[in-house]
């Protein structure tokens, strides 16, 4: 990154509307440590040290079943929620253990917001009750709801197309409309970190494109890190990039980790080079 | 907003029907020669011994000729497909008789002597010989409105919390608690009756408690036990269809797991929950048994659940249905006629109050739209 994206950053044109309760202010910093973790008896993944800077996106690939997605759900204490699930290592936000004892799952997942990969709005719910869900289920305060629904929706990349019909149903609109909703729904509360877990994977070409674009944007303002299957959309989007990988019986590590176009381009381990070029996976 | 350039394109609105002009044909042939054949193997041949037995040989022979006429015009597949469709809808109208024909007879024995009077009034000072139009419910119907208020005001709330704890839970009680619920719904309304008569209303008595006595909320206490059962596992099994996707969104944006319930999941279900709560009340209203022993019954008003027997309708049915003058008699029917309106009233009330609000919303904002345009 050049030191003029730099100072775009941290003098940013719009700033966020203010609400109370909320996270802190800006990006976070995220770094797991020797993250390990066991559904049952089964171990899947092992020894997981990673570094996502702040204000980067960094992109998880891998083959399937290699882990990704469970690292990416141990990074906001999703993990738990499976009832034979354990874990080993801490993972620090902005150098504290969200794993520490006394820190609260609620605290933890409303700093580190998450997008699915199935578009899951609420049905119940207008699109504008939709963005503003995150402020109620999480308790959060907003004195201007009006601004902080027009401004998520648009950093989402969706307010043009929905403006004029906030009060529809969110489960009227089409599958990449969806996503980008859950995208802005996660924006609202203005998390330090947004996670996404392969979000393109169920739409078309025009809506991922749209949606990598609205991961451009947000990249600048939040710490991203992405789990994706498709090389291209890694290379597009991601400033860093971690490359997973489970030997048969044996549970995913990472295999290499560094800037994107180290990873794409000139990576140091052969078998990074044969997944990258498509050569298995 | 059209483009001027083009020209004007008439549009036809075609509807793939799914039987052809042929089909409706064979099927009418078919049974007109079903008809006449039966008439001539019943009647002429041999000697019928009923209509039933002429609708059973008339309707198999319909369906042996409706197989064979479609197997050669269409082939096999064709055929048997056409044979299942009749076989289920057959199904279903022979369902639907009893329930009309039931309808039906309880209107014509009850609407006759249904006066609007029957809302006005009670009992207590009609003779046994008076007219049956001179029937008054006002003591029954407020006293079935009132217990079944009751019930719904103590069932809801529990059954819910119960299918919340069931489904939203990971507690070890779970299990035991669904076998639970599962034993009670086989409970025979009776039985809760008498459990109440004898755990609260004999020793209350005894001990001169005036709420534990004869009273609407005794008829109210056995009610839940047996609605309790039938709306908790109604909204269990709603309460799972809801996708666990909406769950893991709720609690990834910083959500307790009560406020994911209260905002997300519940609302996600209302519908479904609806339908329990209707259930319950088609189950409850129409209770008989559980009464007897509980409120008792009474010829006149009695508008306080808490003190003193009360009447409600299925107890006013059963009160006169098994009285010997015909006319006292015919006041039951009325009554059996009142209880199946105001079921039908209060399901009426339930799906408005039920009603998915957002979907109400997008089709009055559809209407707008088609407005403008």
């Amino acid at each position: 990154m050049t030191d003029t994206e730099v100072s775009y950053v941290d003098s940013p044109a719009r700033p966020l509307v203010e609400l109370t309760g909320g996270p802190p202010p800006g990006a976070a910093e995220l770094e797991s440590r020797e993250i390990g973790a066991w559904f049952g008896d089964r171990l899947v993944l092992e020894g997981v040290s990673l570094r996502m800077p702040a204000k980067e996106v960094t992109a998880l690939i891998g083959p399937s079943g290699c882990g990704k997605s469970t690292f990416l759900r141990i990074l906001n204490r999703m993990h738990e929620l499976v009832p034979s699930a354990s874990l080993t290592g801490e993972v620090l936000l902005d150098g504290k253990d969200i794993y520490a004892d006394g820190t609260r799952p609620q605290q933890v997942r409303l700093r580190i917001g998450m997008v699915f990969q199935k578009p899951n709005p609420f049905p119940a719910m207008s699109i504008r009750d939709n963005v503003l869900a995150g402020l109620k289920l999480a308790g959060v305060k907003c004195g201007d709801k009006d601004a902080l629904v027009e401004q998520s929706l648009e950093r989402a990349g969706l307010w043009r197309e929905v403006r004029d019909r906030l009060s529809s149903p969110g489960g009227a609109l089409s599958g990449g409309q969806q996503q980008r909703l859950c995208i802005a729904r996660s924006l609202a509360v203005q998390p330090n970190v947004l996670l996404m877990d392969e979000p393109c994977s169920a739409l078309d070409p025009t809506s991922t494109r749209r949606i990598e674009q609205t991961i451009a944007e947000i990249g600048h303002e939040v710490t991203v890190v992405i789990v994706t299957h498709n090389m291209q959309q890694a290379q597009r989007v991601s400033d860093h990039c971690a490359f997973f990988l489970a030997a048969e019986n044996e549970p995913g590590r990472v295999i290499e980790h560094g800037p994107t176009d180290t990873i794409f381009t000139a990576p140091s381990d052969e078998r990074t080079y044969d997944y990258v070029n498509g050569r298995f996976g | 907003m059209t483009p001027p350039a083009a020209p004007p394109r008439k549009l036809v609105k075609r509807r793939p029907s799914e039987t052809t002009r042929q089909d409706r044909l064979a099927a009418l042939g078919c049974a007109v020669s079903a008809t006449l054949l039966t008439w001539f193997v019943m009647h002429l041949l041999l000697d019928s011994p009923g209509w039933l037995a002429d609708l059973i040989v008339a309707y198999l022979l319909y369906l042996a000729m409706l197989y064979l006429v479609t197997r050669d015009r269409l082939g096999r597949l064709a055929a048997s497909d056409r044979l299942v469709s009749t076989v289920v809808v057959t199904g279903a109208l022979v369902l639907l008789a009893p329930l009309l024909s039931l309808l039906i007879y309880i209107v014509a024995e009850g609407a006759p002597y249904l006066r609007p009077g029957f809302f006005t009034h009670d009992m207590s000072a009609v003779a046994p010989t008076d007219p049956v139009t001179d029937t008054g419910g006002l003591h029954a119907v407020v006293g079935t409105l009132q217990q079944t208020a009751l019930t719904l005001v103590l069932v809801v709330p529990l059954g819910v919390l119960t299918a919340v704890f069931l489904n939203e839970t990971r507690s070890r009680f779970r299990r035991p608690v669904r076998i639970m619920v599962d034993a009670m719904s086989g409970l025979p309304s009776i039985v809760a009756g008498l459990f109440v008569y004898a755990a609260l209303i004999i020793p209350g008595i005894q001990a001169g408690v005036g709420l534990f006595s004869y009273n609407g909320m005794m008829a109210t206490l056995a009610l839940t036990m047996v609605m309790l059962p039938t709306v908790t596992r109604t909204v269990d099994v709603v309460l799972r269809l809801v996708p666990d996707g909406l769950r893991e969104a709720s609690l990834a944006l910083g959500a307790s797991r009560a406020r994911t319930v209260w905002s997300v999941v519940l609302p996600t279900a209302r519908t479904g929950v609806t339908t329990a709560v209707i259930l319950g009340i088609a189950r409850v209203a129409g209770e008989t048994a559980p009464l007897l022993f509980t409120s008792f019954g009474a010829l006149g008003m009695n508008a306080n659940p808490f003190s003193d027997p009360q009447e409600s309708i299925p107890l006013f049915i059963y009160r006169f249905i098994k009285q010997p003058l015909e006319n006292v008699q015919q006041r039951g029917y009325v009554g059996a006629l009142v209880l199946i309106l105001l079921i039908f009233g209060l399901f009426a009330i339930a799906r408005v109050v039920g009603r998915d609000r957002s979907q109400r919303k997008a089709k009055r904002i559809t209407v707008k739209t088609q407005e403008n345009r």
